[in-house]
């Protein structure tokens, strides 16, 4: 069974860090990995670093420019993560933009993905219409979870398409915003939580987009089932480096 | 088979939306509603009547004797450069403010590049008291002060881009990040053929008054309405796609598309999208685009702003493709030449995004009697730095 399916079976609220690969520096890809799951991260999003992350705020945009600079390719990914599923069992998926995947080839990228052991995919830019008229199959032939976004704006009828395509989790954007820009979570977005939660939707929903610190996760994971931290994370190891990540975990872990 | 776009949005294999989720409410709206709101009666009221006395269109279409003599051939122009605000973009700004307010969109956010289609953003804006935003790579509000200074007056608010490299790609990353932002309120104005669908469809069909027009004024001087060529810069592509609309299915016309060669196709700094491009997503499109091996889109290089784009719209690319249409790339300091060169013969100043277009009658050869209009997209005013210091004048 898919690592992530299993996963979202535990009886605990879930944590997900999203980190940018190659960021701060090229080699630190399988260190933080391994430390995340050491530290009792749940899943991990590895970002794919992109030149025009359009959905993105302006930290995850300035690490993935660092992240290209560095010389990080989808090439040089794959090579960093071939052999990881001999060290870590924790879910992994990969978050990036369609336009580099589409230059690897879309077929010769998924069966990569599950060669180096790689769960699921979250592409922004790839709309659920055209993934399943298009990229479906090719998905599934390679047992990759692709999981959707949904945002306060989405009605309900095109939530229900989204469930009805996805087999994993639904991707739920806290806010409408670009990644790292909201303070925390006002009364108009635990209606919008509950609202989804209310929909009963076939898979469970992790919330993401202004999730920092304990009190956001706890204020996300009141009607979801988890919680996916990505800017707060990566503005802290620009600032502090990688070599104590458990305790950046521990901060948002703690107590719960 | 047809040129224009199928009902999915594509044009052949090129278009589409690829667009994050948090837009699809906004482009959905726009996609579902722009057809029936174009075909209204109030709506076309309004805007023929704003591109009469406003615009100050039709805009002439010119036989050029000299120019025409110089090179053995019939040559028109047709003078977008008389467009209030100087250039073509204008058109579209116009349809899009309307369609903003159909929408019940009250606040206007557009990206720039050179200036030009900041500046008829903030002024339809002006012209409609609308508030509005207009990001622009930092790089270009340095290099463009003029036009920094147009919009300022016109009261629009001028924020700079400062992420990748602070050019117009970057702008427009800005200017969807605030639509992801502001989700309600917003309208998007789209300054070319490119973007997700259905902007393609919606800027061509307002810049397709260009053909039209044509069409009428040179049954007047030629007694025909087809010419045997049709001739324009491309960048996204706007005034291209205005230019060729009425043509696009009609084979007795050619298509001539002039793209920037920047420093020469191979010299690492150019931005003819068709020659170095490959298919890939952009900006919501599928479509040519410049890119590294690794799908990163890379920095395009012209001497004119207004052509230094990664991309081109989808219905070029598909022309392209599709042999349609014939690709020509001209080199800046051809077009400068074209440029002062159509200046001397005929008096006309023009941009040099136009000076690109005319710089193909160099090589290109037509025969004595081909009728050959070149869409004059704009004039030189914008460019006059760029002249005085290329030329020393």
């Amino acid at each position: 069974m898919n690592r992530i399916k299993e996963k979202l079976k535990a009886d605990h609220k879930l944590l997900s860090i999203y980190f940018t690969a190659g960021f701060p520096n090229i080699d630190d890809t399988e260190k933080i990995i391994t430390d995340l799951e050491k530290s009792g991260v749940d899943f991990i999003e590895i970002g794919l670093p992109f030149s025009d992350p359009l959905a993105d705020g302006p930290t995850i945009q300035e690490s993935s420019t660092k992240a290209l600079k560095n010389g990080m390719t989808t090439t040089k990914l794959f090579e960093q993560l071939d052999g990881i599923r001999e060290k870590v069992q924790i879910p992994l998926i990969i978050m990036g933009y369609f336009n580099p995947i589409l230059q690897y080839g879309v077929e010769e990228f998924c069966k990569k993905c599950q060669e180096t052991g790689i769960d699921g995919l979250i592409i922004p830019d790839l709309p659920v219409d055209v993934y399943n008229e298009k990229y479906r199959e090719l998905f599934e032939k390679y047992d990759l979870i692709n999981v959707f976004l949904i945002t306060p704006q989405t009605p309900d009828e095109r939530i229900k398409f989204i469930d009805s395509v996805s087999d994993g989790f639904i991707y739920m954007v806290s806010s409408a915003s670009v990644t790292g820009s909201t303070s925390g979570f006002g009364e108009e977005t635990r209606k919008y939580f509950k609202r989804i939660d209310n929909l009963e939707l076939k898979n469970p929903q992790v919330v993401g987009f202004g999730i920092k610190d304990k009190e956001t996760f706890d204020q996300a994971t009141e009607f979801a089932k988890g919680a996916i931290i990505g800017s707060a994370f990566i503005k802290y190891v620009d600032k502090n480096g990688i070599a104590d990540i458990s305790s950046f975990v521990q901060n948002v872990k703690a107590l719960t | 088979m047809s040129y224009q776009v199928d009902e999915k949005g594509y044009y052949g294999e090129f278009g589409g939306a690829y667009i994050p989720e948090m837009l699809y409410p906004n482009v959905e709206e726009l996609r579902s509603r722009y057809l029936d709101i174009m075909k209204e009666e109030s709506f076309q009221k309004e805007f023929k009547d704003l591109l009469k006395d406003y615009v100050g269109r039709p805009t002439p279409l010119y036989y050029a004797k000299r120019f025409s003599e110089k090179y053995g051939t019939k040559v028109y122009l047709k003078r977008e450069d008389l467009c209030h605000t100087g250039a073509h973009k204008v058109n579209n700004t116009i349809g899009q403010i309307l369609m903003a307010q159909k929408l019940g969109k009250n606040r206007i956010i557009a990206e720039t590049g050179a200036g030009q289609h900041g500046v008829a953003t903030a002024t339809v804006c002006a012209l409609m008291g609308m508030e509005c935003i207009v990001y622009m790579g930092e790089i270009d509000i340095d290099r463009q002060a003029p036009n920094v200074a147009r919009m300022k007056m016109l009261g629009a608010k001028v924020v700079p881009a400062k992420s990748g490299s602070r050019t117009l790609k970057d702008a427009t990353n800005e200017a969807i990040r605030d639509w992801i932002n502001n989700p309600v309120d917003t309208h998007y104005i789209i300054g070319s053929v490119v973007g997700p669908h259905p902007y393609p469809d919606m800027v061509a069909r307002f810049q397709a008054v260009i053909s039209e027009e044509i069409k009428v004024q040179l049954k007047e001087k030629e007694n025909r309405e087809d010419p045997d060529y049709v001739v324009a810069c491309v960048g996204g592509g706007s005034n291209a796609a205005g230019a060729y609309y009425h043509y696009l299915d009609n084979p007795n016309v050619g298509i001539i598309a002039v793209e920037a060669a920047g420093k020469g196709v191979d010299s690492g700094e150019s931005a003819a999208t068709s020659a170095l491009g490959k298919a890939g997503i952009i900006h919501g499109s599928k479509t040519l685009l410049m890119q590294t091996g690794d799908g990163q889109i890379t920095e395009p290089y012209s001497i004119s702003a207004g052509l230094d784009y990664p991309g081109v719209g989808p219905m070029h690319a598909n022309l392209f493709t599709s042999e349609r249409g014939e690709f020509i790339s001209i080199t800046d300091e051809a077009a400068m030449k074209a440029g002062l060169e159509l200046a001397k013969l005929e008096g006309i100043i023009p941009a040099i995004e136009t000076s690109h277009a005319l710089a193909i009658f160099e090589d290109r050869k037509f025969k004595k009697d081909d009728i050959v209009v070149v869409n004059l997209s704009g004039r030189g005013d914008k460019d006059l730095n760029t002249y005085i210091e290329y030329f020393n004048l």
